[in-house]
């Protein structure tokens, strides 16, 4: 094998590396998306500022009390489980069971949600780029393999893949507390038919509030995660919205297991179309994919949709 | 009838004879941009209020104005001047309605909504990036025609005037109710023989046509745009959104109220707060769409309607009307 070949693959690896890794914070960012989506039928516009919040709190848990990122995961999961639900119980139930001319008058009032978080972390932090300067920042890992007689050595950022691991964990124990947990049949139970689901006594409106709970918690481990390898500023939210229900439609509205994949897909389309095609063009693919999707695959990439 | 022709003709006219009164150009700004955000307003609600078809992407259509126009007087071929440039960004913005009517119309409901909002970061993602026509993050800077804002403030007034005019009409005329008749029931109405894309497409059309015109008259009231300006989701598309149903989705005033209250809450709090101002108005948002869900105008119309309802059934034939 030629150097350049072996550089060739070198750098397809690195960047399917890259890919997947970026995938698996996407899915859990997608994973809460699909479950609010699921249960409550509506698109969670305010999802990547409640992701903001969960980084400031990372923010301040670091630089005042020297709290390490991933140990703030244990005040970020908490915090965002009561956020969350709290905006449930209090916002967006109170207006599920209003009639109005504007049928998405839930989904603005999420927009209305974002905004508020957005623009108080402006007036709290300022508009300014902040960092979490952990020591391990750019910490790499190396690993070398032989392909053909020739060496190629494949790093993974550290950070990444501290991320990447705590991800599948989250992403397990959201499948067991599902599939095995009392409360995650009822979830499932009312994502299926929120009036059957009522009949047989549950109550399906505390349900909502655990789902919108659990979805805003899963969005914030990941901001917490992101928090060591990117900025901190207000109006970080936005993209990452855009990025979740482009995820959630991939994988079918409400597919838990469709959103990991539609995580993985997403990380990997950006990272091989940002080497291959266009750096600029990055973030356009995700939403090409997103309405050739809705087109064509309805239903998402897996074909079914449901929790 | 003669009532309604005063309430409409005095405020005009004492709309056209300000700035003859206040020379005070930071009124007349701030005029100008709730006069711009009206037509902003009342475009988005022909296709989101009155015929049902959310829209989160009309930033593609505003976007597509103000480029379209700005192109034209850069390349300076025929001797573009900044008028008849306003209606080559307005048919700019309604065939690209078109295309994206082809695509997005095959949706329904949130999808819909979703995939417009797609196809608008796409498009800002392609002014960002061909720098060749667009000059990509750089934006376009402009020499504005006028130096004096009273200009602008004519025509920005008489383009809101036609647009509040032209929904008027349209929703007084067949058209109208056929949009309306999509918004109820999408199904029903095919079923009755309305050819539901064909006019769903046609309101698109004319709602991006006005939206087209409001960003080229951006363009020239400002002098400089760039895709993350004219393009933005948050500040145009969703703005669009929440103007309209602020004051009151499918009301002919609802959005000109809406966006004067836009303007007003988000300029006045940027004088006090500076950068997050738009706190305020996102509380107002959340207690509006609480307490209100039909936007200020939609709320009183309600409850009018209802005033009436309960008079009307004193009279023994009106009863179950």
């Amino acid at each position: 094998m030629t150097p350049q070949l072996a550089g060739q693959i070198e750098l397809f690896l690195q960047v399917v590396i890259a890919g997947i890794l970026l995938g698996g914070l996407y899915s859990l960012i997608g994973l809460g998306m699909s479950l609010i989506m699921g249960v409550m039928r509506i698109i969670n516009l305010a999802h990547g500022e409640l992701m903001m919040v969960a980084m400031y709190i990372t923010y301040l848990a670091f630089s005042l009390v020297h709290v390490d990122p991933y140990v703030s995961l244990f005040i970020v999961l908490p915090a965002l489980f009561l956020i969350g639900a709290g905006l449930q119980k209090y916002l967006i139930t109170p207006v599920m069971d209003v009639e109005s001319v504007l049928p998405q008058n839930q989904v603005l009032l999420t927009v209305g949600i974002g905004i508020v978080l957005s623009n108080l972390a402006q007036l709290i932090f300022s508009a300014d780029y902040m960092s979490v300067p952990v020591s391990y920042a750019s910490k790499t890992i190396y690993w070398d393999v032989n392909v053909g007689g020739q060496t190629i050595s494949l790093s993974f950022n550290f950070p990444f893949l501290v991320a990447f691991a705590i991800a599948i964990g989250l992403g397990a124990a959201l499948f067991l507390f599902l599939g095995k947990t009392d409360i995650g049949r009822m979830i499932r139970a009312t994502a299926q038919d929120k009036r059957a689901a009522a009949i047989m006594g549950i109550n399906t409106k505390r349900i909502t509030y655990i789902t919108f709970g659990l979805g805003a918690a899963l969005v914030g481990a990941a901001g917490t995660l992101l928090a060591p390898v990117y900025y901190i500023y207000p109006a970080i939210g936005g993209p990452f919205t855009s990025k979740a229900f482009i995820i959630t439609v991939l994988g079918g509205m409400g597919n838990i297991a469709g959103a990991v994949l539609g995580g993985l897909v997403l990380g990997l389309g950006e990272s091989l179309g940002s080497v291959y095609i266009s750096l600029g063009y990055k973030d356009a693919f995700g939403f090409v994919i997103f309405v050739l999707v809705l087109i064509f695959l309805p239903k998402g990439l897996l074909g079914k949709s449901s929790v | 009838m003669t009532k309604k022709a005063v309430f409409l003709v005095v405020p005009a006219l004492l709309v056209l004879i300000f700035p003859l009164a206040f020379e005070n150009p930071y009124i007349l700004h701030m005029l100008i941009l709730s006069m711009l955000w009206i037509v902003l307003g009342v475009s988005w609600n022909l296709l989101g209020g009155f015929t049902g078809q959310v829209s989160y992407g009309h930033a593609a259509f505003f976007g597509t104005g103000a480029y379209a126009t700005a192109i034209l007087v850069k390349s300076g071929q025929p001797p573009a001047t900044a008028w008849w440039g306003l209606l080559v960004g307005g048919l700019a913005a309604a065939l690209l309605a078109t295309f994206i009517g082809w695509i997005c119309f095959r949706l329904r409901g949130p999808y819909f909504s979703l995939s417009v909002l797609a196809l608008s970061e796409v498009l800002r993602l392609v002014a960002l990036n061909w720098k060749e026509v667009t000059n990509g993050a750089e934006g376009i800077l402009f020499l504005p025609a006028f130096n004096d804002k009273g200009a602008y403030y004519y025509i920005i007034f008489a383009i809101a005037a036609i647009t509040i005019f032209a929904v008027h009409r349209v929703m007084k005329s067949k058209l109208g109710f056929y949009f309306l008749a999509i918004r109820e029931d999408q199904d029903a109405a095919e079923s009755l023989g309305i050819d539901t894309t064909k006019y769903k497409l046609i309101s698109l059309m004319i709602s991006a046509f006005f939206t087209g015109v409001a960003g080229s008259f951006y363009m020239n009231y400002m002098g400089f745009i760039d895709p993350g300006i004219v393009f933005d989701l948050s500040k145009i598309s969703i703005m669009m959104i929440l103007v309209t149903m602020l004051g009151g989705a499918a009301t002919l005033w609802g959005p000109a109220l809406g966006a004067v209250i836009y303007i007003l809450v988000s300029e006045g709090f940027r004088v006090y707060v500076g950068s997050g101002h738009l706190v305020f108005f996102g509380v107002l948002i959340i207690v509006i769409i609480l307490f209100f869900p039909n936007g200020i105008v939609g709320s009183i119309l309600e409850a009018k309607g209802r005033r009436e309802r309960r008079t009307d059934n004193k009279d023994p034939k009106q009863v179950g009307a």
